[in-house]
């Protein structure tokens, strides 16, 4: 399982970072190797195969925004998420990011993926659907961690917003490497610096620099499906999200997205 | 392949399809704003030999246009995906074209001689008195100049809920197939009110949907088989006598997975944008990502022979996955003798594998790189850190210029390769 995850992770690493970040990357793999045999390559592997997933996952939910979406693109990038997140329930990396986010549990984190896609839909079924020149209008430049607390006394009118302006975030690729590249830098430096005594430790590091584009995200989704639903009612706490969504296990959320890519 | 070329270009709109006629005197462009341009070689002539056979536009009409379907509140692209020909039997020549929905049969034929000396209207048109009237003469046909009308003869519409990718004109003349990712329907030329389904992968939760359709021909002779190429890079062959519908395969291509070049991307790069019978009929050959593959109907496990195109792209998988030009669909051909094959790449670079001897080369679409009457000269991509002098390196690629449609005249080394919105024939030089 090593070698093949160097082979990814190599295939990964050269494709998905500029060059000067390469060389880092190499530089911090040697250093766990001597330290952390057998384990070297999970924190990048992981790291990619994450970024992987959110890339894959932003495409999937621009499709719905696309005039009528490609259907072949949209199975084959369905498939490759459903994949990512078989290996990582398999190999338990899901449960163990899980456990380490900031108070929130493992279905969460799968429903986000579902009212991901749920509230884009609801958004296509939806009359009112902001055209495309709304989300060009709402784009905003200040994504930053502050929005998380802007975000948990978001109306219903300002969800939407901060629902588009962090997608057109994501996919504007410079802002979104800005921050990848600033999480990742922590990361590496925190690697080569440190040696952690547990993997866990690892995923602090991790989790707290990188997932919070993640996090954000997830409690958006969760806002907006409130704000659709419930009007004025106020974000209180991200558990009440839960009561919204269906509770599928774990992967079958993903089949939702195919659902509404063709049906939208 | 080297050879003389002539260089054509019409600056119009993306060409989306390129396709030649059984004759290959006719070459029919496709593109993103419905028009289709149809090129028709000239005579050879003893006064100008060094003219021989260039394309030069024979008519021009607009196929398809936008339309917006109010019930999805979605615009249907003009975009015109395919043109197939149907042979010709007599003056006029009649081709399918096909946007995402909607299929059209076009008759384009000439007109060179007009009548004159009517009796009940003169020259000009007006209506005669007919009492004033006191002789009647007979209407001759006299010469004109050469007008090229296309009209519209059948409209085949309403019968695709998906995007159709393909289009294949039966053997047997009387009938043909529109594919869209997840159904294939049989037509008959006659009747636009109703076509047959014979292909259906729709499940029944399209929760469960992991497939679709990317292509699909019929075979060149046989008219009840024809093939049909999926996302997951599988072709199934289809027997219509089998079934009326052909849900169940007579013959099941893939090859297996190669274990040590796995990776995220693997399926995606697997999946097959075109599959093209040879005109033999013995062989299909289909295109993924990275590789063209000729199959033996005969041999289901593995194929035949399979040609690497640009394999210095597979450790930039996850850039063109980023970029989506990893979803791009390139398309491929056969030559007359079934002997050479050719298919696209970025950088305006197409390439050819001549199957006897095992050699490929790769040239380039390009005006600054050829001047009209030039030989091309091979192209040569490198990977490793050494570049010569006329190499070009990998990163140095432009995915923007990408060669997707390219046609083989059917009997002659004359090819057409459609670059965005530029359309170049090259032609082997003759003695």
């Amino acid at each position: 399982m090593g070698e093949e995850e160097g082979l990814h992770q190599t295939q990964l690493l050269d494709t998905m970072f500029v060059r000067g970040l390469k060389r880092k990357c190499i530089d911090g793999e040697e250093d766990i190797e001597g330290t952390l045999a057998g384990i070297k390559a999970i924190p990048s592997y992981n790291l990619q195969r994450q970024s992987l997933l959110d890339m894959s996952l932003v495409k999937l939910q621009l499709c719905h925004m696309l005039v009528e979406p490609n259907l072949c693109r949209s199975v084959l990038i369905a498939n490759t998420v459903r994949q990512i997140q078989e290996e990582m329930t398999q190999d338990g990396t899901w449960q163990m990011i899980n456990t380490q986010s900031t108070g929130q549990t493992s279905l969460d984190r799968l429903v986000s993926t579902d009212i991901l896609c749920r509230s884009s839909r609801e958004q296509a079924e939806g009359k009112q659907v902001p055209g495309y020149s709304n989300f060009n209008k709402d784009f905003e430049d200040d994504q930053t961690q502050d929005s998380s607390e802007t975000m948990s006394t978001a109306s219903s009118v300002q969800a939407p917003r901060n629902l588009q302006s962090n997608v057109w975030e994501m996919e504007n690729a410079q802002e979104n490497r800005g921050n990848f590249q600033k999480s990742l830098d922590q990361i590496f430096e925190t690697l080569e610096n440190k040696s952690p005594n547990s993997v866990e430790d690892l995923f602090s590091e991790v989790d707290n620099s990188y997932y919070d584009l993640d996090t954000m995200l997830t409690g958006m989704m969760s806002n907006t499906k409130m704000g659709h639903c419930d009007g004025l009612e106020t974000f209180s706490s991200p558990t009440t999200t839960t009561s919204n969504s269906n509770c599928k296990s774990d992967l079958n959320e993903l089949d939702h997205i195919v659902e509404i890519l063709v049906e939208s | 392949m080297t050879g003389q070329k002539t260089l054509q270009n019409i600056l119009a709109d993306i060409i989306s399809t390129v396709e030649f006629n059984h004759t290959g005197e006719l070459l029919a462009t496709g593109d993103k704003g419905g028009r289709v341009v149809i090129f028709q070689r000239e005579q050879e002539s003893k006064q100008q030999p060094q003219r021989r056979g260039e394309y030069n536009v024979y008519s021009t009409f607009q196929s398809h246009e936008p339309e917006f379907d109010y019930l999805k509140s979605l615009e249907i692209e003009e975009k015109i995906n395919k043109i197939r020909w149907l042979p010709q039997h007599n003056a006029a020549c009649f081709l399918l074209s096909t946007n995402d929905k909607t299929v059209k049969l076009w008759k384009v034929s000439e007109r060179d001689k007009r009548p004159e000396g009517y009796n009940l209207k003169d020259e000009d048109g007006r209506l005669r008195d007919p009492s004033m009237i006191t002789t009647l003469r007979v209407p001759v046909l006299r010469p004109m100049d050469l007008m090229v009308e296309a009209t519209p003869r059948r409209v085949f519409a309403n019968a695709h809920t998906y995007h159709i990718n393909s289009i294949s004109v039966n053997s047997d003349y009387e009938t043909y197939m529109s594919a869209d990712d997840l159904r294939i329907n049989l037509w008959n030329f006659e009747i636009t009110n109703q076509s047959f389904n014979i292909v259906d992968i729709k499940p029944a939760n399209m929760e469960e949907l992991t497939e679709v359709i990317t292509a699909a021909e019929f075979h060149p002779h046989h008219c009840n088989t024809f093939v049909y190429s999926s996302s997951k890079g599988t072709i199934r062959l289809c027997d219509m006598r089998a079934s009326a519908l052909c849900d169940r395969h007579a013959k099941f291509f893939e090859e297996p997975e190669d274990p040590s070049n796995r990776s995220f991307f693997s399926e995606i790069i697997s999946s097959i944008s075109d599959v093209k019978f040879s005109h033999s009929g013995r062989y299909v050959m289909t295109r993924d990502y990275l590789t063209v593959k000729v199959w033996d109907l005969n041999m289901e496990n593995r194929p035949m022979e399979t040609y690497q195109v640009h394999d210095y792209l597979r450790s930039k998988l996850c850039s063109l996955y980023e970029n989506d030009c990893i979803f791009d669909k390139f398309e491929c051909v056969w030559n007359g003798s079934d002997s050479v094959i050719m298919t696209g790449s970025y950088n305006n670079f197409f390439r050819m594998f001549d199957r006897n001897t095992k050699r490929d080369v790769t040239l380039e679409a390009s005006r600054e790189n050829s001047k009209p009457r030039a030989i091309l000269k091979p192209r040569k991509v490198c990977v490793g850190g050494k570049r010569r002098k006329d190499e070009i390196s990998v990163d140095s690629l432009d995915f923007s210029k990408k060669i997707l449609h390219t046609a083989w005249h059917p009997s002659e080394n004359i090819i057409a390769v459609a670059a965005t919105n530029n359309l170049y024939i090259f032609q082997d030089k003759v003695n």
